[in-house]
């Protein structure tokens, strides 16, 4: 019982102290952000992994996520709703939370490892050390470019991701659903409201924050050889992609419920 | 039954006034990570000018020491001074300046392995000055040339050979011109001849440039021919200090033990 006890308070205190450096780690980052047109080699380099890097998969994703919502929004409203409706269905639930929220998971997720992974195979070699004797500050050189290049990109491949997916809905729709193009526009632009857009902008641009800072935390903190670098890139993803869904329902209660309800 | 060694106390490494000591001062410094005690106490004084040569087993502590003098690690206790300033203390600005003074060559080398060897060269160009692009690569591909690695500017740090790591990390650790140049094991796992060409650069670098050399290793060659000064590390603790003729001559169990190499001795009795 002493020792379950004792294991519980280590993991609160051990998790207290982690979110603390965390926040420490945010705070060094944004000192550096005065630096960027200093560092803007490095963030064009980074917001290029991130964009360019992640097409692929967000095509791929995009496409499947439009497909799918028109495939289960049909079955559920076959009997009950308009088909007219389709369209609105799936641009909500896009534009609000497939977009930002699955961009997050599987863009965020490959992003995540990538920072986590590099990161922490340079502190494990001592190439982080190395900068720190050149006089030059890991948290600008490294982190700084990577974090902006995170939040400044995640929105723009939600956006992306949103136009994609409303095309894979409507060529589902059109193509093998029977419902027909012009019911399927009515449909997208009769409860179209400039908020949802945003407020899904609003929330990727918070899951690349999230995102970005616990690849680099995780990385800066790699102890250990390649299993420890393993060990750092599994946890950051995991982190990453738990810490995005906890702050999708605090986003969804702030901005759709409280922000934009009063507007 | 295990046989009692006559052990001499450690050598007086202590100054008046730390403050006012132009080169190095090492005061008691202390580290343990979790339950290891890796430093206990450790005293140690390097002048200006020379090269000081850190000896002793694997594991006890070198590089640890190493890296408190630019404090890369922060000691459990005990302080480090350098020309006079406190490093544990420096704020943010002044500890970057005090860096600037050093240079480090790690025992990987710790390239960058992201960028060309002309860049891991001039990165430190590119921050630190506002000279044009093909000035810094001038002082590189200078710096290159210092340690024979004519033509490698362009090659990534994968493309080279542990030999030319080293070098091309030498390189690097020179191209600021520091007053300090810090050594990790400068000649760990090269092969005798590439070992000598690193041991004669070191040589040239303290000639040419004035500098202040710390190196740490256990390779007793390289040790007898770069050194002014040697100190052994054991337990935490600088046990002995004295130049390349005292080592070779001293009656200290544990001295004799490492540098002739034998498993019999204090040093292999704990």
């Amino acid at each position: 019982m002493k020792s379950l006890l004792a294991s519980i308070g280590r993991a609160v205190t051990d998790g207290l102290d982690g979110a603390g450096r965390g926040v420490l780690l945010l705070r060094a980052i944004l000192f550096q952000t005065p630096h960027v047109w200093r560092m803007r080699r490095e963030i064009i380099e980074q917001m290029q992994i991130v964009a360019i890097g992640s097409l692929p998969v967000v095509v791929v994703t995009s496409i499947f996520v439009g497909a799918v919502t028109a495939v289960q929004g049909v079955y559920q409203m076959q009997a009950y709703v308009p088909m007219k409706f389709l369209g609105t269905v799936i641009s909500k639930s896009v534009f609000i939370e497939l977009g930002p929220v699955l961009m997050a998971l599987v863009v965020g997720s490959r992003l995540c490892a990538n920072y986590a992974a590099e990161l922490g195979s340079m502190k494990v070699t001592e190439q982080l050390d190395a900068m720190t004797i050149m006089a030059i500050d890991p948290n600008r050189f490294l982190a700084m470019p990577r974090f902006w290049a995170a939040v400044l990109m995640m929105p723009v491949l939600t956006v992306f991701c949103d136009l994609i997916a409303v095309l894979g809905g409507y060529a589902t729709s059109v193509l093998t659903l029977d419902v027909s193009s012009g019911v399927f526009i009515e449909g997208l632009q009769m409860f179209y409201k400039h908020s949802d857009l945003l407020g899904g902008l609003i929330k990727s641009f918070v899951f690349g924050g999230i995102i970005a800072m616990s690849g680099i935390y995780y990385g800066f903190n790699t102890r250990g050889g390649a299993e420890g670098v393993g060990r750092s890139t599994m946890t950051a993803v995991v982190g990453s992609c738990l810490s995005v869904l906890v702050a999708d329902y605090l986003l969804a209660i702030v901005l759709f419920q409280i922000v934009f309800e009063s507007t | 039954m295990q046989q009692e060694w006559d052990i001499p106390p450690p050598p007086d490494q202590s100054v008046a006034d730390p403050a006012s000591f132009s080169g190095i001062v090492v005061e008691g410094v202390s580290k343990s990570f979790g339950t290891k005690v890796v430093l206990d106490g450790a005293d140690l004084l390097i002048h200006k000018g020379e090269t000081i040569v850190i000896i002793g087993r694997s594991g006890e502590g070198k590089s640890v020491l190493l890296k408190h003098i630019v404090r890369l690690l922060e000691p459990d206790a005990g302080r480090i001074w350098v020309e006079g300033s406190d490093v544990q203390t420096l704020e943010d600005g002044p500890l970057m300046e005090l860096r600037r003074k050093f240079g480090f060559l790690f025992q990987g080398a710790a390239l960058f392995d992201s960028m060309t060897i002309c860049r891991n060269i001039g990165l430190a160009l590119e921050e630190h000055t506002d000279w044009p692009a093909a000035k810094i690569r001038a002082r590189a591909c200078e710096c290159l040339a210092q340690v024979g690695l004519v033509g490698a500017e362009d090659k990534l740090p994968s493309e080279l050979s542990g030999g030319m790591k080293k070098r091309a990390g030498l390189a690097r650790a020179i191209v600021m011109e520091p007053r300090y140049i810090l050594y990790d094991e400068p000649t760990t796992g090269l092969d005798p001849i590439t070992s000598d060409t690193i041991n004669d650069l070191i040589i040239e670098l303290q000639k040419d440039l004035g500098v202040t050399s710390i190196v740490v290793t256990h390779d007793m060659p390289s040790a007898f021919k770069i050194a002014d000064r040697m100190a052994m590390l054991s337990r935490g603790r600088i046990v002995f200090t004295g130049t390349v003729d005292e080592v070779r001559t001293t009656a200290h169990p544990m001295v004799r033990q490492f540098i002739e190499g034998r498993s019999q001795g204090p040093l292999g009795t704990f």
